[in-house]
């Protein structure tokens, strides 16, 4: 069976006019997200891996509509009408529709829950701002997703303040706060990199549960491909605006082809003291044999096994 | 034999706080050679960071160092007063801590702030001699000279880190306490500092303290570990034997959840429940209540504690080793 796409984008692009000089006469252009494109099948979770800067979270405010796109299609599966649809053609009312459906979770779960609401409201406002059910259900919908994220019994966490929680717990409300709208994509931008070591695995295990249970998809942004290698079927590697490399997880860890990819990968700590980890020296010879291969200057070319990896000019950049 | 610079031992320190005291420190004791990387891992308010303050005797001021001795090179810092630590910090032991690149002054050139730490403790050199003291040092940690002249604010976060870890050589001290130096860095740059510290540790044959909740860094870079749970070490030896035969419950919990980029993908063990408070310390064993697999003994408390070897230089908690 082929698997449905939930998620198309094509050439997405994101630029900020940036003013200096006396008056801000000086104007340029920051290409942060430059011709990207992806697709993300249902149930399947895409890892978008990138440096700090790269454009990792300018993409997920783009696709989550949080800011305008500078140009490039993004079409989401309709499911009313069994299609694909572009996010450019939705009315007022079908794009409050959408946003139901698009969702997202903040690296910061001591910055993104506000701190004099009760866990009760944080959870609720989505219901209320959507206008979803009877005020007595959307307390039974709270409830019953405390439980599925883990904070039992629910009571005790009701009428509690973010400040009272953990890291984790905090965390897990996030979770629940983005799940009660019972979202299809939920784009998650580093949700686990404040957190401890310890408390790490079961915030990402629950996600990938919640994965499989509720069919939701993820866009996992991360700089850390070995939590990407543990959350995602496929990962993007990004670099300078542009995806250079994407691939079934597996796939890439072990036959990276681009330098910067390579680089990425051989710069990861490994746990283990006898591992003898030499880091990748820049070589692009692999590149220019396939940068070859791109005669009608399409941009990516397939190396087999769903592996593509990017054909424009990196020399210089890295 | 390799002589040892810094000996603490049965370190015991607490901060009072209107609701108690915080045993944040319980019978520390590790010793360090000279040129050895010794690595401090556990959770956070494991008590890694209260430990590199005892050292520095930098310590809030409500915390209280009740018993133990800290020997650099045949000198106690415990008790010593506020003038004859000032000789101490960064002439004996220097420290690069978390985010320290974004301590700068951000009105003062980055090679002045070093100079000043240098003119506190070599007052008799001449100008000259320190602006090219301070230019070697930034040549050791891979930035250009001329980095010396230039404001804070222009430098990227990877160079600021370079420049505190020359700040931190600038009074060759015998013993670095690197807390955290990379947690705020992007991978590809902490590889970069990482390897910068390697290489001048090797260069001057520091002894370093590497504390860090990223276990696997802490494979890379210590000859030697300890495991600090709860304010105790609770698992401590060379890197390579902990790593291969983890003792402690709590040591194997933190290698199982791990992910890494290498090997085969494997499913990783989470680490339910949270740290003990540590107001009002309870005896016995506090890592019981995350135990996955606890006796009766460990639960009420009655579990002898305490470290015993298990093979040469590997020591873990008594409680634990007898357990299995």
């Amino acid at each position: 069976m082929v698997s449905k796409n939930l998620i198309e984008v094509t050439n997405l692009e994101k630029y900020f006019e940036i003013s200096s000089g006396m008056f801000g006469r000086n104007k340029a252009t920051v290409k942060a997200v430059d011709g990207i494109s992806f697709s993300i099948p249902f149930g399947e979770s895409l890892g978008l891996v990138g440096q700090s800067g790269c454009g990792k979270t300018t993409t997920a405010r783009a696709l989550s509509l949080l800011d305008p796109k500078t140009s490039g299609d993004v079409n989401f599966f309709n499911q009313e009408t069994n299609s694909m649809q572009s996010i450019d053609d939705l009315d007022d009312v079908e794009l409050k529709k959408f946003r139901r459906n698009i969702q997202m979770i903040f690296q910061d779960p001591y910055e993104s829950l506000n701190p004099r609401w009760t866990i009760k409201d944080i959870i609720l406002e989505p219901l209320n701002i959507h206008n979803i059910g009877e005020l007595k259900d959307r307390e039974e919908a709270v409830v019953e997703i405390l439980k599925t994220v883990g904070l039992t019994p629910p009571e005790n966490y009701l009428p509690r303040y973010p400040h009272e929680l953990s890291g984790g717990q905090r965390q897990r409300v996030s979770i629940a706060r983005t799940l009660i709208m019972k979202p299809k994509f939920v784009i998650c931008d580093e949700p686990t990199s404040m957190l401890d070591v310890s408390i790490r695995i079961s915030i990402m295990d629950l996600m990938l549960n919640l994965a499989r249970d509720l069919e939701v998809s993820y866009l996992y942004i991360t700089h850390d491909l070995a939590v990407a290698r543990y959350m995602c079927n496929r990962i993007a590697v990004m670099f300078n605006g542009k995806i250079v490399e994407i691939a079934e997880t597996e796939e890439l860890l072990k036959n990276p082809i681009h330098p910067y990819t390579k680089r990425l990968i051989s710069s990861i700590p490994v746990p283990d003291p006898s591992y003898d980890r030499v880091v990748y020296d820049l070589d692009y010879e692999e590149l220019d044999s396939i940068i070859a291969k791109d005669d009608k200057n399409i941009g990516m070319v397939d190396v087999g096994n769903e592996h593509f990896v990017a054909t424009h000019d990196v020399k210089g950049l890295l | 034999m390799s002589e040892t610079v810094l000996k603490v031992d049965n370190l015991n320190m607490h901060y009072e706080t209107s609701e108690g005291n915080v045993t944040a420190v319980k019978d520390v004791s590790f010793s360090i050679n000279k040129g050895e990387s010794f690595g401090l891992v556990g959770e956070s308010g494991c008590g890694k960071t209260s430990v590199a303050m005892s050292l520095l005797q930098l310590q809030a001021d409500n915390a209280k160092i009740s018993s133990g001795s800290i020997i650099l090179d045949g000198q106690d810092l415990v008790g010593l007063s506020e003038n004859e630590l000032r000789k101490v910090r960064w002439n004996g032991i220097s420290i690069v801590f978390q985010g320290a690149m974004n301590a700068w002054n951000p009105v003062v050139k980055v090679g002045e702030q070093i100079r000043e730490a240098i003119r506190e403790h070599y007052p008799n050199n001449s100008k000259l001699e320190n602006t090219e003291k301070i230019a070697s040092l930034f040549e050791m940690v891979g930035l250009d000279r001329s980095t010396m002249d230039r404001f804070p604010h222009e430098l990227s976060g990877g160079m600021k880190q370079r420049a505190v870890i020359a700040l931190a050589l600038s009074c060759d001290p015998k013993v670095v306490i690197a807390d955290e130096p990379t947690t705020a860095l992007d991978v590809v740059i902490q590889d970069q500092i990482l390897k910068e510290i390697k290489k001048v540790q090797k260069l001057l044959g520091l002894s370093l303290i590497y504390i860090s909740h990223d276990i696997a860094v802490i494979a890379e870079m210590t000859d030697n570990m300890a495991v600090m749970y709860a304010g105790r070490i609770v698992e401590k030896g060379p890197t390579d034997r902990i790593f291969s035969s983890p003792k402690h419950a709590y040591t194997r919990l933190l290698l199982e959840s791990t992910p890494s980029v290498v090997g085969e993908k494997k499913k990783l063990r989470s680490l339910d429940g949270e740290p003990p408070s540590l107001i009002n310390y309870v005896e016995g064993c506090t890592f019981s209540p995350r135990c996955p697999d606890p006796t009766d003994e460990c639960k009420n408390g009655t579990v002898p504690m305490g470290l015993i070897e298990v093979e040469p230089g590997h020591f873990a908690d008594q409680c634990c080793v007898n357990c299995k």
